[in-house]
C-alpha cells in the first residue's frame, strides 16, 4: 500500500523543549494495542483526552491515604481530604489568571456549569434587587453563535422558554469563522447575556473575544465563555479576556471525568442566585427558609466529587510542568502539518477554517469516493477503526452546524498534545484505504 | 479483511442502487424517524389496505448500513400480511442482537442475512435498525392513526424545543 506524496512543507517543525515521545510514555493508554496488534492511534481528544499518570496517581493515592467527606468533621482525614481538595481551587484559579481563589466553582462538567449561570438567571425572578443583572424576561434577548456545542445552546433554549426572552445568534461564514458584519444588530441593548464558544468542537476555529466582549459590556449584557476546547489547549486568561464567566470541563484536559470548572467575576458571583440546593451551600435553615453560603460554596451543594477534583489538580500541575505554551505551539505544529496533509487526499472537504490561524486541532471533514459520491462519516469511521485509528463522526453535539454547512455529519479528528505527526500520517494512509474501499 | 463481514457485497449494492426510495402517494401515515448520535435520518410512509402492506417508500440520509438497511427492508415486507411482516421484524431484531451468534433465516430475511455481520458491531446495530423501527411505527400509525409515538421516543418531533425564529443575520 502506498503512502501519501510528502507534504510539500515537509515534517512539522519540532517544538523547542517539546519532546512529545516523551510525553507519550507518560499515558498508559497510548502504548496499548487494538484490534489485536495494532498500535492505537487516537486522535478523538476532542471528545475527552488520555490521563497521565500522574493523575492517575493522584486520584489513587487520595483514596489510599486521604479519603473522608470534605469541609465536614474535625478528624485528621477530613482535613486532609479538604486540604486537597481546597487546594485545586488555588491551583485551578491561578492557571486560568483568576485573582480571587473564590471566583472557582466545581461543577460536574462544562454542562453543569453552563446550566448553574441560565438556572441561576432564572432563579433571580425570586431574589432581591442586588441580582438585578442576571433577572431576565419577554423583551430581554440572549445572544449565541450558530457553532455552539449543544450544551452551549440548549440550555439557553430552555432559559428562553422558561422567562420568555428572545434567542438570537451570530451566523457564520462560508470557511468556519463567526460573521461579525452585523454584530451590533444581533446584540443590541436589549440583550441580557452573550454565550460563545472560545474554540469550536466542531469547526475548529478560535474565537475572537475581545471583540464580541467588548460589544456585550457596551450593552451591559452578562457575557459567559465555554472554554471547553480552549483551556485544555492554550493558555487561557480570564482577565485579559475580559468575560464574566468562563465554563470549561476537567476529562479533556487530562483530568477524570465527573469534575468541570465555573469561573465567574468575584461581584458577579457575590449576587448570583444559586441553581442546585442543598448541603454545604447554606448558611442557616429554618423549617420556613435558608440564607445561602457565600461564593463559591452556594454553588456547590451537597458531596462534592473529590476525588476528580483532587486529580484535577493534579492534571493542572502536569500541564503547567509542560507549559501552556509549548503545548499550545505543539498542536499548532500538528493542526498545520494534518491541514496540509489531509489537502492531499481527493475528495476531502474541511469543514471550517482551511488554515491553521486562529483555529485549534480539531478538523471536520467530508470525503467522496473516486466518483465523486459521498462516503458517509460513519463508514470512514469504521474503517478508520479497523485500521486502529479513533476518530468521531457524527453532529459532534453541534447540529446546527451540519445544517449550516448543508453537510449530514462529518468525520473529526482531533488532537492534544501527545498527538505526533506519523498519527497524521496513519489517517491520512487510513483514508486513502478508506476511498480504495467504496470506490471498488 | 474483518470489515467484510459487515460490508457485504449485497449490503454495498443496496447501498448504491436502493430499492423503493423516494417518497411516494398514496400513504396512509408518514413517520421521521433520527439517530441522534450519528445523524442517521428517514421519512418514511407506510399504505396499508385490507391488513397487507401494499406499498413503503421513503427519503433517508445516512451511512450504507442504514440506508442499505432501508431498501432491504421496504423490499421485503412490501406486498407481506401486515402480521408476516411483523414476524420478519422481530427475527430481524433477534439478528441484529445476536452479537455475531445468529445467521439469519435465508428463506425467510431473504437479502436481510447479510446484516448479521453488523450484529458484531454494537456502534452499528441502531444503523441498521432505524428504518425497520420507523416502519414499525408508521405501521402501527397507519392501522390506528390514534396511536401515539410515545412507544419510541426517537419519534417524537423537536418541535418542543425549537428556537424562536430571529430575522436571518
Ligand atoms: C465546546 C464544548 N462545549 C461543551 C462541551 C460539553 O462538555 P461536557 O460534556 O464535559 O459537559 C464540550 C464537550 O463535548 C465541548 O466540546
Amino acid at each position: 500500500m502506498t503512502l501519501a506524496e510528502p507534504r510539500a512543507a515537509g515534517a512539522a517543525a519540532p517544538v523547542l523543549g517539546f519532546d512529545v515521545e516523551q510525553v507519550r510514555k507518560d499515558f498508559p493508554i497510548l502504548a496499548r494495542t487494538v484490534h489485536d496488534d495494532l498500535p492505537l492511534v487516537y486522535l478523538d481528544s476532542a471528545a475527552t483526552s488520555q490521563k497521565p499518570y500522574a493523575v492517575l496517581d493522584a486520584e489513587r493515592a487520595y483514596y489510599e491515604l486521604h479519603n473522608a467527606n470534605v469541609h465536614r468533621g474535625i478528624h485528621v482525614l477530613a482535613e486532609e481530604a479538604t486540604a486537597l481538595y481546597e487546594a485545586t481551587r488555588d491551583k485551578v484559579a491561578a492557571f486560568i489568571g483568576a485573582t480571587d481563589r473564590r471566583e472557582v466553582v466545581f461543577t460536574k462538567n462544562s454542562t453543569e456549569a453552563l446550566n448553574l449561570v441560565a438556572y441561576a438567571m432564572s432563579n433571580a425572578e425570586t431574589t432581591g434587587p442586588e441580582a438585578d443583572r442576571f433577572r431576565i424576561g419577554p423583551g430581554d434577548e440572549i445572544v449565541i453563535t450558530e457553532m455552539e456545542h449543544h450544551s452551549n445552546l440548549v440550555p439557553w433554549q430552555m432559559l428562553a422558554r422558561r422567562t420568555g426572552a428572545t434567542l438570537r445568534w451570530i451566523g457564520l461564514t462560508d470557511d468556519g469563522r463567526l460573521n461579525l458584519d452585523n454584530l451590533d444588530a444581533v446584540i443590541t441593548d436589549r440583550c441580557k447575556v452573550v454565550s460563545m464558544v472560545h474554540q469550536s468542537n466542531i469547526l475548529g476555529t478560535i474565537n475572537p473575544v475581545e471583540r464580541i466582549v467588548a460589544r456585550a459590556r457596551q450593552v451591559g449584557a452578562l457575557t459567559v465563555l465555554d472554554g471547553s476546547q480552549s483551556v485544555p489547549h492554550l493558555p487561557v486568561d480570564v482577565v485579559e479576556l475580559g468575560v464574566d464567566f468562563l465554563a470549561f470541563t476537567g476529562h479533556k484536559m487530562c483530568a477524570p471525568t465527573g469534575v468541570g470548572v465555573l469561573w465567574g467575576r468575584g461581584e458577579l458571583l457575590e449576587v448570583m442566585p444559586p441553581f442546585l440546593g442543598g448541603g454545604e451551600m447554606i448558611e442557616i435553615v429554618t423549617m420556613e427558609g435558608s440564607t445561602y453560603a457565600p461564593p463559591p460554596h452556594r454553588f456547590e451543594a451537597g458531596t462534592p466529587m473529590i476525588s476528580q477534583v483532587v486529580a484535577l489538580g493534579a492534571a493542572v500541575d502536569y500541564l503547567n510542568g509542560l507549559g501552556m505554551a509549548a503545548i499550545a505551539a505543539h498542536e499548532h505544529a500538528i493542526t498545520a502539518y494534518a491541514l496540509d496533509a489531509l489537502a492531499t487526499v481527493p475528495g476531502l472537504r474541511i469543514i471550517g477554517p482551511p488554515t491553521a490561524q486562529a483555529r485549534g486541532g480539531a478538523i471536520s471533514f467530508v470525503l467522496t469516493d473516486d466518483e465523486g459520491r459521498g462516503i458517509h462519516p460513519h463508514d470512514v469511521g469504521q474503517i478508520l477503526d479497523e485500521r486502529g485509528i479513533a476518530v468521531r463522526v457524527g453532529h459532534h453535539c453541534a447540529r446546527p452546524v451540519c445544517l449550516r454547512y448543508n453537510v449530514p455529519a462529518t468525520t473529526r479528528a482531533s488532537f492534544h498534545l501527545y498527538t505526533t505527526t506519523a498519527e497524521v500520517d496513519a489517517l491520512v494512509e487510513g483514508l486513502h484505504g478508506v476511498r480504495r474501499f467504496f470506490s471498488r | 479483511m474483518k470489515l467484510d463481514s459487515m460490508y457485504q457485497e449485497i449490503i454495498l449494492d443496496h447501498y448504491r442502487n436502493p430499492l423503493h426510495r423516494g417518497l411516494r402517494d398514496p400513504f396512509d401515515a408518514e413517520v421521521h424517524h433520527v439517530n441522534p448520535t450519528c445523524g442517521d435520518e428517514v421519512t418514511l410512509r407506510v399504505k396499508v389496505v385490507d391488513g397487507v402492506v401494499e406499498d413503503v417508500s421513503y427519503e433517508s440520509e445516512g451511512c450504507s448500513i442504514s440506508q442499505a438497511s432501508a431498501s432491504v427492508m421496504s423490499d421485503l415486507v412490501i406486498g407481506k400480511k401486515i402480521d408476516e411482516a411483523l414476524e420478519l421484524e422481530r427475527e430481524f431484531l433477534a439478528l441484529m442482537q445476536s452479537r455475531g451468534t445468529a445467521e439469519g433465516d435465508e428463506d425467510r430475511l431473504e437479502d436481510a442475512v447479510a446484516f448479521a455481520g453488523v450484529s458484531k458491531y454494537p456502534a452499528r446495530v441502531k444503523c441498521a435498525l432505524l428504518s425497520w423501527m420507523a416502519w414499525k411505527d408508521a405501521t402501527a400509525k397507519a392501522v390506528d392513526p390514534a396511536a401515539t409515538a410515545a412507544a419510541t421516543p426517537a419519534a417524537a418531533p423537536p418541535a418542543a424545543l425549537d428556537v424562536p425564529e430571529q430575522e436571518k443575520p
